[in-house]
């Protein structure tokens, strides 16, 4: 269950999980790997609680523990296991429609062998994403979510296990598309990557700044569109600075190509100094 | 919420306790929690467990960042990260992300 809007309230349907690996020809034949058992504790509602009626006395228990708690330990499990494999392994987030999915789409297609890419792909429901990016060429597994909105460390690791990551060394997570709960869980990612598209307005960031905040890079993404919908590039640039005084910004159109070899590049070089810093790599 | 009820429950049920009564948290501005919901989220979740009835209390901690320039630590106005003072963009967040289950009054 989210910390943040209260989505996922117990007994809703559980995460399920399908690969799509990318070298058969996707058939409606193929087989989905349905991960039945839910990770998620639930086990506390509806626990008959003894009480001693009639004598009270009340203390304070001193906790002072992340809730989160959880999620982040399981964050560093993952973390551990993407260190010792050599992988990059970004967390991609945005709001629906910014252009998750087409980015990645371009950026396996051009890396190509240069860096082999693998992706798992978080919706609510169909396996449409996952699919379209097993076609660009990478090994790529959908995690629905039901209802959750946003991916946890604990979907990852399972994700993972369907996952063939020979060759690979690129890890792209693509989170749900929400600019709100995704911010808080930790997947074990190096890197969080936000998306901006031009479309939706230049003031985002100042809007759900928590999520800005955490970003490690910044995608300004459909540049092609810029003209169209007025733009104003030196205010989306200086909000974005406002809140994400750190990250790196790149200005891209998948659909022209602008600005995708800086990125393509900028990702080949992270993953070499992950390599040079990591011996296990 | 879900996580800081079953954590709240299990530190009771470790500490021996019947009723929970009060769940207090701290949630720092940058943690992208709204509180109203978790409120929400308390009401529902609690019922029929020991918390229900209970209180939930949030201390809100403010974002507080680090500025390089002036050596000093600020609060953010409105969850921007520049200095009041020498208006650079600073990139160290010292305090903001909380969330933390803080404690718990039980019987």
């Amino acid at each position: 269950m989210c910390e943040d809007c209260g989505c996922g309230l117990p007994g809703e349907k559980s995460v399920g999980i399908s690969t799509h690996p990318h070298t058969h020809a996707h058939d409606h034949g193929h087989p989905h790997h349905h991960d039945q058992d839910h990770g998620h504790s639930h086990g506390e509602s509806g626990n008959p609680h003894e009480h001693a009626e009639g004598h009270e006395h009340r203390r304070t228990l001193e906790v002072r523990r992340s809730i989160l708690d959880k999620n982040d330990r399981l964050a560093e499990r993952n973390r551990g296991f993407f260190r010792a494999r050599g992988l990059l392994v970004l967390n991609v987030l945005s709001s629906p429609g910014s252009g998750k999915t087409t980015l990645l789409r371009e950026t396996i297609r051009r890396l190509g062998n240069r860096l082999r890419t693998g992706v798992i792909v978080g919706d609510l429901a169909t396996d449409n994403d996952a699919r379209r990016l097993g076609e660009a060429g990478a090994a790529a597994v959908q995690i629905t979510t039901g209802t959750v909105c946003h991916l946890e460390a604990e979907m990852v690791a399972r994700a993972l296990k369907q996952l063939d990551l020979t060759g690979v060394g690129l890890l792209a997570i693509e989170n749900v598309g929400n600019l709100v709960c995704p911010a808080s869980y930790d997947l074990g990612e190096d890197l969080r990557v936000v998306l901006l598209s031009v479309t939706e307005g230049e003031d985002k960031p100042l809007k759900y700044p928590p999520l800005f905040q955490s970003a490690g890079v910044a995608v300004v993404t459909k540049m092609d569109l810029a003209q169209a919908c007025d733009y104003d590039r030196d205010t989306a640039l200086a909000n974005l600075r406002r809140v994400a005084a750190n990250a790196p910004v790149f200005e891209i159109s998948a659909k022209t190509g602008q600005g995708m070899d800086a990125w393509c590049d900028f990702l080949v070089q992270q993953h070499q100094t992950l390599k040079t810093r990591d011996p296990l790599g | 919420m879900q996580s800081a009820l079953s954590q709240a429950l299990d530190q009771a049920r470790q500490a021996g306790a019947g009723r929970v009564h009060e769940i207090r948290l701290r949630i720092g501005a940058l943690s992208g929690v709204v509180p109203e919901a978790l409120q929400f989220a308390f009401e529902a979740l609690s019922d029929g467990t020991p918390a229900e009835g209970g209180r939930l209390t949030i201390e809100h901690v403010p974002a507080r960042f680090w500025c390089a320039t002036c050596k000093r630590e600020f609060e953010a106005i409105r969850l921007f990260t520049e200095c009041p003072e020498c208006h650079n963009p600073s990139g160290e967040l010292r305090a903001g992300r909380e969330l933390e289950l803080a404690s718990l009054e039980v019987d």
